[in-house]
């Protein structure tokens, strides 16, 4: 059939259907291409009405040729897109959707070369950020950038695993999941606040924003999986074992990269520069890397008996 | 440690009331800290005291309404539901 449809994703109809649709089919999506614009607007509007000709078919309904439901279904979606328009500009006032979606901007590969880095970090040699501009760039093309795909999945691995690992004690409840997850997160939150704070008391100059600091606590969930699991499978002295090395190559992770930020530039280098405000500013970068394996075995040390 | 969301609201809440309520005149000013001396020298190097002395004087002043309503919330919440 010469059936030119509109939107061409919906010749997967059978023909018999197209044929009783083409008729209605090119004044609705005309009528609906005009007022939504959206796509997604559209399609739905499309759908509908080449189901509506359908049910026309089936049970003989004339639901959808009505003129004044046609109208109703029109102002029915501009509501929609306009619900849609207030939630989204009320919801970037709270949350900055836009500046989370940088942090989300990964691929495989660099998900591999992070993880690679954050179990073996001694070979590394150049932890600087690229930017562009004046803006960091995405950490798709760099792997020094703090993203949040890896946090995120490993907090929710972790609260997985943890409960994997209280089934082999026979200490598991659903609720316990629920328990776990809310655990870890307030740890990792007022882990946040006493960076946050301690940032603030020591005035430092930095360009770390508090999603910044999320994705830096985050990290270290991928070496708590490591520990559960290894303990896991081969008991006690493989979890002690593992946890130590990921313990040490996180503890030089977090001094390397935050070297660079929170420093002084010469500090950053090498070389020995006196005065009070860079030892304070050593002994926080010190501080801040030494919690995260103090952390890292609060919250592990549980799981595995 | 079963922390909830819940304590970690519970723990806000004690720990701005406790900066709250400490005096200006009966007490900080004894002990040093008041806020004649939160503002040092003028370098750009306002030292980890006088942070700490901005914070809490910056604490008082703005929580202190809202510090007012929230506890006045907690205490109706807990005497009807425990």
């Amino acid at each position: 059939m010469d059936f030119t449809a509109p939107q061409s994703g919906f010749r997967q109809h059978p023909n018999m259907r197209l044929r009783n649709s083409s008729v209605d089919g090119s004044d609705g999506s005309q009528l609906f291409e005009d007022t939504s614009g959206a796509g997604p607007g559209s399609q739905m509007g499309n759908r509908n009405k080449q189901a509506g000709p359908q049910a026309d078919a089936f049970a003989g309904q004339t639901l959808l040729s009505d003129p004044m439901s046609n109208l109703a279904m029109v102002y029915g979606s501009s509501l929609a897109s306009q619900g849609r328009d207030l939630v989204d500009r009320n919801l970037d006032r709270f949350i900055p959707i836009s500046k989370l979606k940088y942090y989300f901007a990964v691929d495989t590969v660099y998900v591999g070369k992070k993880l690679g880095l954050l179990v073996f970090p001694y070979m590394h040699q150049n932890w600087e950020v690229n930017y562009q501009q004046d803006t960091p760039v995405a950490p798709r093309f760099d792997v020094n950038a703090p993203d949040l795909y890896i946090p995120a999945m490993g907090f929710i691995t972790y609260v997985l695993v943890a409960g994997l690992a209280l089934g082999t004690q026979n200490r598991f409840s659903p609720e316990l999941l629920g328990v776990q997850a809310s655990s870890a997160f307030v740890w990792l939150i007022m882990e946040v606040l006493a960076v946050l704070l301690s940032l603030y008391l020591v005035t430092v100059n930095t360009d770390l924003t508090t999603i910044d600091l999320l994705a830096f606590s985050g990290y270290k969930y991928v070496g708590m999986i490591v520990g559960v699991v290894a303990g896991l499978l081969f008991g006690k002295l493989a979890y002690y074992l593992s946890l130590l090395w990921c313990c040490a190559a996180i503890f030089v992770f977090m001094i390397r990269t935050l070297r660079l930020k929170l420093l002084s530039e010469a500090a950053a280098e090498g070389r020995l520069v006196r005065g009070t405000r860079n030892q304070l500013r050593m002994y926080l970068t010190m501080s801040i890397a030494a919690a995260q394996p103090i952390v890292m075995y609060w919250l592990t040390y549980h799981l595995v008996r | 440690m079963a922390f909830t969301l819940y304590t970690l609201i519970q723990t806000a809440i004690l720990c701005t009331n406790a900066i709250a309520v400490l005096h200006e005149e009966r007490f900080l000013s004894k002990i040093g800290w008041g806020v004649e001396q939160g503002v040092g020298g003028f370098g750009d190097d306002p030292g980890v005291k006088a942070q700490i002395l901005n914070l809490i004087r910056s604490v008082r002043t703005v929580m202190r309404v809202p510090l007012i309503i929230v506890n006045s919330g907690c205490i109706v919440l807990l005497l009807l539901f425990g």
